[in-house]
């Protein structure tokens, strides 16, 4: 069965691992300082759409990334592992946004993919973004567009009739469920991780750009003219027919009220060392004081 | 009108015990406020089974849809139960679970309702809202709490306009407690299918494997907790060992589980188990954010690092400088030595 798959999938900035040098003086975060890398779950997401693409010849796979000019950086990875195109929303006017107005710039770009491009039968992206953490677009893109949904997926084990079944996490357990396309799926960490990059296919698409991206005195831009592929898609809002108004800090219902800096309260500390004498003080002390039993 | 409403999530029969924890959190802010608090619950086979789980909690009105297909929970019947008595129902604030039913339910039915939801919050707090772009002046507004940009940064949010504000909050974050003022009381049992149409009955659940949880890791008053310093899977035995001994449970860093070394259900932390132990002994622990994010409410914190600097020191009441390796056994054996 040939289907056509949307995969979600944004570039952070890596908050896994921020270490001293990512913290200014006064305490804040250098976002600078961070890697911008691709999602981490939105690769698993990946993952599971090629599958079905391997398992269902004619099938294609679409990325669809929003953000700056930079994250077309995104579809490329995307593109060198197996996707066949995609498309960057990217747009002044859609910064501030918070997930509700996110969800629904990406569900109008679904949308007109859907209407221009052929019917999409399952839109498939990460749990969560590691700098919010909130598992909330995958929700509302599904609401958005009145499509089924699959969260926590760990596999898409198959697509066929019309449906598909998909092994879930579940609080204490697994799942399976069944669920009738068009669906829009989100998929855990701990499902099967992406698979590397095809050299063929680096080797073809490395100079593949956003028009966004590109200065205009790469070395290689005549390529451009005589490799249509080379050209990725870029969407802007109005591109879209999206409402300015459900878009950005507009059409965001949430607000930061304030961001401030972890401190956590430092205690007087007793410092002991490691030697018996000192172990068995600590121990015969928490005994004396009934802390342990 | 305007009350706080707690989506209590439910097992079978058994309402989970975050539900249960927001319940108290709700009640709290209800009466801060001046208003009701609801609770809303939904499953097969439900009726006068969870009734005594979720009123003692300070409920005044409880709202019970019981009906075929409403358990095991899937998106499209739930969404719609909450849509539709929240367009009822106007609530003020919708509390959930940051469980998997909470977190796929919430955003879920923010977007239908064009509502802010924030999720994971570690505080809720009621206070007012100066916005600077517009002047205009909010008062009690929910200021919804979370750690931001991988647990670096603590951000408050607040939803000026739009209503319910929505908030999940994690299992454990919330301390339960049975309410000891006067609720109302009331239950009903609204027809579902006046809030369900049939065809939101299309995802069907085939196959599913519940266990209960394998630790008490949660409600444990010892925790013995391992990170990257404890070096492998070998030496967390000891870990493991000194627990018994003091009859407490193993945690562990979010370090700890990517090597492997121990299971994703013992990891403390913000996206894994907030505890609040008597005592939290950190072996091996540097300290990241996300890490003291769960556990800082320890009434005791040892650390055990062979790193004075170690971040975590800091909020430690006992600093051992040493190997992990060499001071876990000495502490089973002195504390075998002397607790008799």
């Amino acid at each position: 069965m040939k289907l056509k798959i949307v995969v979600l999938a944004k570039q952070v900035p890596d908050t896994r691992n921020v270490g001293k040098d990512a913290m200014t003086a006064e305490g804040t975060v250098n976002r600078a300082a961070l890697p911008a890398i691709f999602n981490p779950e939105d690769l698993n997401a990946l993952e599971q759409a090629l599958r079905i693409k391997d398992l269902n010849p004619g099938t294609t796979v679409t990325m669809l990334t929003m953000g700056p000019p930079r994250a077309g950086e995104i579809i490329r990875q995307g593109l060198y592992r197996g996707a066949d195109d995609g498309f960057l929303l990217t747009d002044r006017k859609s910064a501030g946004a918070d997930t509700l107005a996110t969800s629904y710039f990406l569900s109008q770009a679904i949308a007109k993919i859907d209407r221009e491009l052929g019917h999409v039968d399952l839109v498939i992206g990460g749990r969560q973004a590691i700098d919010g953490d909130t598992a909330q677009v995958g929700p509302q893109v599904a609401q958005k567009l009145g499509l089924n949904q699959v969260t926590y997926a760990e596999e898409v084990i198959k697509v066929e009739d019309g449906k598909a079944t998909i092994r879930r996490h579940i609080d204490g357990g697994v799942e399976t469920v069944v669920a009738p396309l068009p669906v829009l799926i989100t998929v855990n960490g701990t499902a099967a991780p992406a698979r590397p990059c095809n050299a063929k296919r680096v080797m073809k698409y490395k100079y593949a750009t956003c028009p966004m991206e590109r200065k205009g005195d790469e070395p290689w831009t005549d390529l451009y003219a005589s490799r249509p592929y080379l050209t990725l898609g870029q969407w802007s809002i109005a591109d879209c027919g999206a409402d300015y108004e459900q878009c950005g800090l507009a059409g965001s219902p949430t607000k930061v009220k304030a961001v401030q800096n972890i401190v956590f309260q430092a205690k007087e500390s007793k410092t002991l060392t490691s030697s018996d004498a000192d172990v068995e003080s600590l121990i015969k002390e928490l005994l004396d004081e009934k802390i342990i039993g | 009108m305007n009350n706080v409403f707690v989506y209590c999530e439910i097992e079978g029969t058994t309402v989970a015990e975050v539900s249960q924890e927001l319940l108290t959190k709700g009640r709290k802010l209800a009466n801060q406020l001046g208003v009701d608090l609801n609770a809303v619950v939904a499953g097969t086979g439900i009726k006068n089974k969870v009734e005594d789980q979720i009123l003692p909690y300070g409920v005044d009105k409880l709202f019970v849809f019981d009906a075929e297909g409403l358990f095991p929970y899937t998106s499209a019947p739930h969404t719609d139960i909450l849509v539709n008595l929240f367009k009822e129902e106007n609530p003020q604030i919708a509390l959930l679970g940051a469980t998997v039913i909470g977190r796929d339910l919430g955003p879920r039915v923010s977007s239908s309702l064009t509502s802010g939801l924030t999720a994971d919050c570690t505080q809720l707090e009621i206070g007012d809202f100066d916005d600077k772009k517009s002047g205009k002046h909010y008062d009690n507004l929910l200021y919804q709490i979370r750690p931001a940009f991988g647990g670096n940064i603590v951000a408050t949010i607040v939803n000026p306009d739009h209503r319910p504000q929505m908030a999940t909050v994690r299992s454990g974050v919330m301390q339960k407690a049975l309410y000891e003022g006067n609720a109302k009381g009331e239950v009903v049992y609204p027809d579902v299918a006046k809030y369900v149409p049939e065809t939101d009955f299309v995802v069907k659940v085939i196959d599913r494997q519940v266990e209960a949880a394998k630790n008490n890791l949660k409600a444990a008053p010892i925790v013995v907790a391992g990170g990257y310093g404890v070096g492998s899977k070998e030496n967390f035995d000891m870990l493991f060992q000194l627990a018994k001994e003091l009859h407490g449970e193993v945690g562990a860093s979010r370090a700890a589980v990517d090597a492997g070394w121990v299971d994703h259900d013992r990891q403390v932390g913000q996206t894994g188990v907030t505890v609040h132990p008597k005592v939290y002994i950190a072996c091996g622990i540097s300290g990241q954010i996300q890490h003291i994010a769960g556990m800082q409410d320890a009434g005791i914190i040892i650390s055990i690092n062979n790193d004075p600097e170690a971040p975590i020191n800091k909020i430690a009441d006992y600093v051992i400088v040493g190997n992990v390796e060499d001071v876990v056994p000495k502490m089973i054996k002195y504390y075998k030595q002397n607790s008799k």
